[in-house]
């Protein structure tokens, strides 16, 4: 029983590390599925978390927080547009100055409003998003053998955002490969001048990708500092909008693959925090920065095709010259 | 859009006056930032300027220190743009650099003085940073991966390697929390002003004049080698270089090695020379404004040292900022790196397309008048 409680809340806290790389690896499917690289997506979260935790602090309300963080994410989703849509510019260096942005303004507009070193506020309970406790949870716990636990622990307790992640992995399935406007993003990473031939403008396709970038940026950020922490930290992404770059990558960009590969790395990420200075038998303890290498790592030998092969939608990282 | 001759615009307008008017535009952009934190943009630029270039408190040697670092990773940058990679990873690089440097400094800094010391040093920088650059190139020239993602990865890789190591290996040898021992005082570079009394205290040292000679090495090497040249062709044209005999996969392993090994050498400035010792998470984001600084320079080492000097005074300037003026702070730097980043790369056509046509048709009116 011990075992399994472990278990369980293993998989609780692998869970929770996950929904931020889940709601940005989305993201980045969106915009590299309609050729647009985008290694902007740490400053889009960075800057979303920061407008979450500063916005409910200073309203009160997790929902303005939450809009106007896709609202910030958003805006800078349209820079990375215009830069490279509009002026055909380096989709790479675009990203880069997008995150070095976020890092720096995140923390100069933080130091000016609360004079806390960049920080937020800490929020209190009702500026954040809380735990939901599902139907009955206690009692099946209490009454039902190892599934009430998992349902207690696991399905159950958690709050809106985290379920609303993992309603839109087959909500992004369902668009990009059932609806008109998937196909014409799909297009638009493998074959723009056909798209383009066909009469569909790639500069608005490939905007409206980066619009619900935006979006699910802004709600990745917002989790980061409402939900998941009670406050914005300076540089508190730490790398994450890369993770899930990667677990785009790994998932050979597509949605349910992608959101494996977010599991993975947050189990990888609660197992860093987990097993620190524990004794294993027979290998002993485990050095904690291997699980933080481990999601490059794999990312790495995946891309050189070692295990598997995972390829880039054809037209990615081109801007789209139309010809007169 | 009228297509413009890039035959036709002259060197000054396309490495002179365009740089610096997206410089300019990326500092009012800046100015805005600071209006609305409600500061004074005029003062905070006089602040940063005065901090960077005072001599009483050693400013413009903290700027030429700063700068030193800079050199190094924009020039690493630099020479992988010129063969058509761009190397993110020259964080990682530097950082790896800062191993060899320490392992070399911890095993011999009491047997031999400073001469022996610092060529060692400076090998084993550009080794350790040179191994981490290659792998990607490795993986790009043999397996495919994208170098802009590995290269990524590495920084990430590099970091977690360091601070097992350092935490779990070297500290513990020193009896230090994250850092290692300090390197023996006989065995390091001394600092300008034990060189030179009466000279303010700073962190500057000679690795910058090291700094220089790899810019003048790195021009010899793209403009007056057979190497240089096939980096080039490369670089402008895969296909051409492919007919042209020039073996790709060779060229992508080389350059990346040469890459690497130049940001490894910022090691030898802030390792050995400033610090004395390895500090846990020492390059501090140093390997990732060689991206801005090869962009500002136009991938030439001239133009990369005069872009490192102003990012240089730039750092120098910002952390002077925070004592001056309270409501602002340091990291107002990034957001003008960042800014700059934005201007003379992604969004670089937004003032190179207007100049350059205004230069073609007042130059066609020209001839048509006289």
């Amino acid at each position: 029983m011990d075992v399994l409680s472990w278990v369980y809340s293993s998989m609780d806290s692998s869970l929770r590390l996950a929904v931020p790389l889940v709601f940005a690896a989305l993201g980045g499917i969106y915009a590299e599925r309609s050729g647009i690289v985008d290694i902007g997506l740490e400053g889009k979260m960075l800057m979303a978390a920061f407008a979450a935790a500063a916005t409910s602090a200073l309203t009160g309300s997790p929902m303005l927080g939450l809009v106007s963080a896709v609202l910030s994410s958003v805006l800078m989703a349209m820079m990375h547009g215009f830069a490279v849509i509009t002026w055909r510019g380096d989709q790479i260096i675009s990203g880069l100055a997008i995150n070095f942005f976020a890092s720096g303004l995140t923390v100069t507009i933080g130091h000016a409003l609360f004079d806390m070193g960049g920080q937020t506020p800490t929020l209190s309970n009702d500026q954040r998003f809380n735990a939901l406790e599902w139907p009955g949870a206690q009692w099946v716990a209490e009454h039902v053998p190892v599934l009430g636990s998992f349902y207690h622990d696991v399905i159950s307790g958690h709050n809106v955002l985290v379920y609303l992640a993992f309603l839109l992995v087959p909500v992004a399935a369902f668009v990009l490969f059932k609806t008109r406007f998937g196909l014409r993003v799909r297009a638009m990473g493998e074959e723009p001048k056909a798209a383009d031939t066909a009469g569909i403008s790639v500069s608005k396709v490939r905007y409206q990708a980066l619009i619900i970038t935006g979006v699910m940026c802004g709600f990745s950020g917002a989790y980061l500092s409402m939900a998941q922490n009670a406050a914005f930290v300076r540089e508190m992404t730490a790398g994450q909008g890369y993770i899930a770059l990667a677990a785009v990558i790994l998932g050979k960009w597509r949605p349910v693959g992608a959101m494996l590969g977010c599991l993975l790395f947050g189990v990888l990420s609660a197992m860093e925090t987990r097993l620190q200075s524990v004794e294993l038998p027979i290998i002993g303890e485990m050095p904690t920065q291997l699980f933080s290498a481990l999601p490059y790592i794999l990312t790495v030998v995946l891309l050189a095709g070692f295990i598997g092969r995972s390829i880039a939608p054809k037209a990615i990282g081109q801007p789209y010259i139309k010809e007169r | 859009m009228s297509r413009v001759n890039v035959q036709e615009v002259p060197v000054w307008l396309t490495s002179v006056v365009i740089p610096l008017l997206q410089l300019a535009l990326a500092l009012m952009v800046s100015s805005l930032v600071v209006l609305i934190v409600g500061e004074n943009p005029i003062e905070a630029f006089r602040v940063m300027v005065q901090g960077a270039l005072n001599l009483e408190f050693g400013g413009l040697h903290n700027t030429l220190y700063y700068a030193t670092n800079f050199i190094f990773t924009g020039l690493a940058v630099a020479v992988a743009f010129h063969a058509g990679m761009f190397n993110i990873g020259g964080e990682g690089q530097a950082y790896l650099g800062g191993l060899g440097v320490t392992i070399i400094a911890l095993s011999l800094d009491h047997l031999l003085p400073m001469w022996l010391m610092a060529p060692l040093v400076i090998i084993a920088a550009a080794l350790f940073g040179a191994l981490w650059g290659v792998i990607p190139g490795i993986l790009q020239a043999k397996r495919g991966a994208h170098i802009v993602v590995t290269t990524i990865m590495f920084n990430f890789i590099a970091a977690a390697l360091m601070s097992y190591l350092l935490v779990s290996i070297i500290a513990p040898l020193s009896g230090e929390a994250t850092d290692s021992r300090y390197f023996a005082s006989s065995a390091v570079f001394p600092k300008w002003h034990e060189l030179f009394e009466g000279a303010a205290f700073s962190l500057l040292n000679p690795t910058l004049l090291i700094a220089l000679i790899c810019a003048v090495m790195v021009w010899v090497l793209i403009w007056r080698t057979r190497l240089g040249y096939a980096i080039r062709v490369m670089g402008q044209n895969p296909s051409a270089a492919e007919y042209a005999g020039i073996n790709a996969k060779k060229i992508i392993i080389i350059t990346m090695a040469i890459s690497g090994a130049l940001a490894g050498m910022m090691a030898v400035n802030e390792v050995y020379g400033a610090h004395s010792r390895l500090i846990l998470n020492y390059t501090n984001g140093f390997g990732f404004i060689g991206i801005a600084v090869a962009l500002m320079g136009r991938n030439h080492p001239i133009g990369v040292v005069l872009a490192a000097l102003l990012f240089g005074a730039l750092y120098q300037g910002g952390t002077e900022l925070q004592f001056e003026m309270p409501g602002l702070n340091p990291e107002l730097i990034l957001v003008i790196q960042g800014l700059v980043i934005f201007f003379t790369g992604a969004l670089e056509r937004l003032v190179r397309n207007p100049i350059e046509a205004l230069y073609t048709s007042t130059r066609a009116n020209l001839q048509a008048g006289g």
